[in-house]
């Protein structure tokens, strides 16, 4: 038999390190103990290894979905560079108010970020903080609660934070470029983003934990999801409130001094979100402050430790009720009874599958909550159209066709929003059960096409009532009227092929979290891809809308081959784009061996 | 009846299966033995049509897996080891969803249901929805959810994982009872007790390939020296019975 080392015996109270944990020899009264002076690095090295193992998840084709990826970000990227860039050099232009126009552009885009990050670390810190599958591991493990909540904070902060970097860094770029930044200017910009992102994780991550300990075990996860919910619909709502399109119409301002007072007015002055546009703008205006930097770090600092302080005290207790059970009963739906004997027609194996899509989103309050902010954001948008100066000086015939128009972009972007909440996790959903439909006499087609239908219906009755309600509003020629139900129909059912498609390329088959997997990698190629689709699509009817447009002025006919032409193309654009990726689904869900 | 030839299965290099040949006739209940990591899942997940194989052909109850798919799979019933179902539907939602992707509905498949689920002690928890089950409840849904269809050819993964002992003892008489009725049971476990005691013939799988196939009293020969079937295993896999303990404990 081999021998080992015996350590030396030691004294009560002392430490003796063996093989990196620390034995606590015991001390009179104090109960003997180990505690592991594992660093921070060490918990999170799993973590660095799996991303570094798989950046794009578990797949084959890496390289081809990677090459997509760049395309799309490259697209994406460089039409909001090129945007901004336009804009803000348009506002240098103007003397006075164009830096503060700017300045106050920026504030806007930095509290829309701000409200964002508060809800996605809310959510992501339910996830790393009380369901993650290695959490199980770790409480056990003889970690310190300090270097837990160092570990587990950190990984939220990059969960929920990696997309809006993604947005911010063309934003912050342009107006680096715009303004003359310097080579300091990208320092300047990191020192102001790090406690940015770092203040709403600290603050996310404490409301989730002060949540799952007040709130019933059972119900945790249902209420949280519901809170968070209703806080980002109230985001949506404050930001309305802010009445935005204000600063669009100075004429709407008794004085130029009342409006320029606006904009020196800071947009909310206790912010984060504020000081940070501040300490960027100041340095861009070559006015350097020190005082946004000195807010933003000390601010981020009291965070940090408030919320490890709370986690020190809570974080045990509402660990321990987090994982008791779900829920136990449910009721049985008429409705769900009724849409049975409705689907009856269609075969046992399509009514099924139709009534577990169904029972699945309406009993999983993370699914079904996001309606709430749904409906919040189509009335704000409906509200924002009852408000637009669609009357008075400069306000044409033309105009008015072409605002119809730009509303289509909007609608086409609702739906796109909508479409990656419901219709791109859908195989994602799927991951864990696959076995059992794969092992079934159930064809992918099949299972694909009935998630489509069942996405794809509830998607197109909002959006024609979405379109029909505003184009009332805006009293569209009947035309126009037309052109907006056929593209938002076409619009509708590109886009939930879309999701499909890269739903079933990207999937998060392993997410502890629904709520995630929307604001996944695969949901924001999601987002960028529609966002080009709509581009595209108004871009090839915009020629025939203005020929229309200009026939109808001059009391001419229109060219009826051009209108063909314009709207056939769209049409069948997206009719390529409903079932090509629907089609790849199919074959990389049969490729699947899961 | 399950039918492999020369069934294989590579991933990149690694051979996980290596042209396995086998034959399991209607009316037996087959056993799957071998290692951890020996193949055993790979090639359960293959003949449920779940992983497909890289060469090699695979016919249940006389169909062609890899020609005709669906019809192979309308025959089949699959218990997988790690029991993973819909969390937010009920145990009697959850059979009726899986008759329904064989194409089966009405009141036979509720009757069916209500019995399996009274079989194993579910009845309670008909209503219920699956999140709130145990680990052992959700592998008696499943299981009872492999058996709702009525297939010709069940495959089954470690059956009694997480099973009570009153369920295992169910589980087996279950088995017994359908083979004798003219069906066929493949099953892998490492209990070997199980294995001795309720299948009719064995084989014995290692890095891959069949390391021997028969009754028990085949085995026995084949590992010349006797003994019970852990024994036979442990002979013919080439595995140490146990290691220094204190070996193992003092490192």
């Amino acid at each position: 038999m081999r021998s080992t080392p015996v350590p030396r015996a030691a004294n009560a109270g002392e430490t003796l390190k063996v093989n990196g944990w620390t034995h606590m020899t015991p001390v009179r009264g104090v109960s003997p103990g180990i505690v592991s002076d594992t660093s921070l690095n060490h918990l999170l090295s799993p973590k660095f290894i799996s991303a570094r193992a798989r950046p794009l998840g578990k797949t084959e084709n890496r390289a081809g979905r990677l090459i997509l990826f760049f395309i799309v970000g490259g697209v994406f990227w460089t039409f909001v560079f090129g945007m901004l860039y336009r804009l803000l050099r348009y506002f240098r232009g103007i003397p006075e108010i164009g830096a503060l126009l700017a300045g106050k552009l920026l504030a806007v885009m930095f509290v829309s970020l701000f409200g964002i990050l508060i809800l996605s670390n809310v959510v992501t810190a339910l996830s790393s903080f009380f369901l993650a599958k290695d959490l199980d591991l770790l409480v056990a493990a003889p970690v310190d609660w300090l270097r837990l909540y160092g570990a587990k904070l950190l990984e939220t902060t990059a969960h929920s934070s990696w997309m809006v970097v993604l947005i911010a860094t063309p934003v912050l770029t342009a107006y680096g470029i715009s303004y003359h930044g310097g080579f300091l200017y990208p320092l300047v910009a990191v020192a102001s983003m790090l406690p940015f992102l770092f203040i709403p994780a600290a603050l996310g991550s404490a409301v989730t934990l002060l949540l799952v300990n007040i709130f019933p075990a059972r119900r945790t996860r249902d209420i949280l999801s519901v809170i968070a919910v209703l806080a980002a619909a109230g985001v949506v709502l404050l930001f309305r409130l802010v009445r935005p399109e204000r600063l669009a119409r100075p004429e709407g301002f008794r004085s130029l001094v009342e409006f320029i007072a606006l904009l020196r007015a800071p947009t909310s002055s206790w912010m984060p979100s504020e000081w940070a546009a501040q300490g960027i703008m100041g340095w861009l205006r070559q006015d350097p402050e020190l005082l946004p930097f000195y807010m933003l770090w000390s601010t981020a600092a009291v965070a940090v430790v408030l919320g490890a302080l709370l986690h020190r005290f809570l974080y045990a207790r509402g660990f321990s009720k987090s994982q008791e059970s779900g829920e136990r009963w449910v009721r049985q739906g008429a409705v769900g009874r009724l849409v049975g004997r409705m689907l009856t027609p269609w075969g046992v194996m399509r009514r099924e599958l139709v009534l577990k899509e169904m029972r699945l989103f309406f009993r999983d309050t993370t699914q079904w909550s996001q309606l709430i902010l749904l409906a919040v954001l189509v009335v704000v948008y409906v509200f924002n159209i009852k408000f637009l100066p669609l009357r008075g000086e400069g306000i044409t015939f033309f105009l008015q066709n072409v605002i119809p128009f730009v509303n289509l972009i909007l609608a086409g972007f609702v739906l796109a929003s909508i479409a990656a909440r419901f219709i791109f996790p859908g195989i994602s959903l799927e991951g864990r059960t696959l076995w059992l439909l794969r092992s079934s006499p159930l064809e992918m087609r099949q299972l694909l096409w009935s998630k489509f239908w069942v996405g794809t219906l509830p998607l197109l009755a909002l959006a024609l009532g979405l379109v029909f309600a505003t184009d009332v509003l805006l009293q569209v020629s009947g035309f126009m009227m037309a052109v907006s139900i056929f593209t938002i129909t076409m619009l509708t059912f590109a886009i939930a092929g879309l999701a499909l498609g890269f739903g079933a390329l990207f999937p998060k088959f392993n997410t502890e979290n629904a709520a995630q997997i929307p604001t996944s990698f695969g949901g924001l190629v999601l987002m960028m891809a529609s966002v080009a689709l709509i581009g595209l699509v108004i871009v090839i009817e915009a020629r025939p809308v203005y020929q229309y447009v200009g026939a109808h002025l001059l009391h001419s006919e229109p060219s009826i081959a051009g209108l063909w032409l314009g709207f056939g193309g769209a049409g069948l654009i997206c009719l390529a784009v409903t079932f090509v990726p629907i089609r790849i689904a199919v074959k990389r869900m049969k490729e699947l061996e899961r | 009846m399950i039918e492999l030839k020369s069934l294989t299965k590579k991933y990149g290099s690694f051979t996980a299966v290596d042209s396995i040949d086998l034959s399991v006739p209607d009316g037996e209940l087959f056993g799957f033995l071998g290692p951890n990591g020996a193949g055993k899942t790979t090639t359960l997940r293959m003949i449920a049509g779940i992983l497909q194989p890289t060469s090699g052909s695979i016919h249940l109850a006389g169909v062609d897996l890899s020609a005709d798919p669906l019809a192979a799979k309308a025959r089949l019933g699959f218990i997988p080891d790690r029991p993973f179902i819909y969390e937010k539907l009920t145990g009697a939602e959850f059979l009726r969803f899986v008759a329904g992707l064989y194409g089966q509905d009405g009141d036979k498949v509720e009757h069916r249901g209500r019995e399996l689920m009274a079989l194993f002690d579910l009845e309670e928890w008909a209503d219920e929805l699956v999140e709130s089950y145990s680990h052992g409840m959700r592998q008696k849904l499943i299981i009872s959810s492999a058996f709702i269809h009525r297939p010709d050819v069940i495959v089954v993964d470690e059956p009694m994982v997480g099973l009570d002992p009153k369920a295992a003892r169910i589980l087996k008489d279950l088995f017994r009872e359908y083979v004798r009725r003219g069906h066929t049971i493949m099953m892998s476990t490492h209990t070997l007790e199980v294995a001795e005691a309720l299948c009719d013939r064995i084989a014995i799988i290692q890095h891959g390939k069949i390391r021997a196939v028969g009754t028990i009293q085949d085995l026995r020969a084949e590992a010349t020296g006797g003994g019970g079937l852990e024994e036979i295993f442990l002979r013919l896999t080439g595995e140490r019975a146990a290691r220094d303990a204190m070996e193992v404990l003092d490192a």
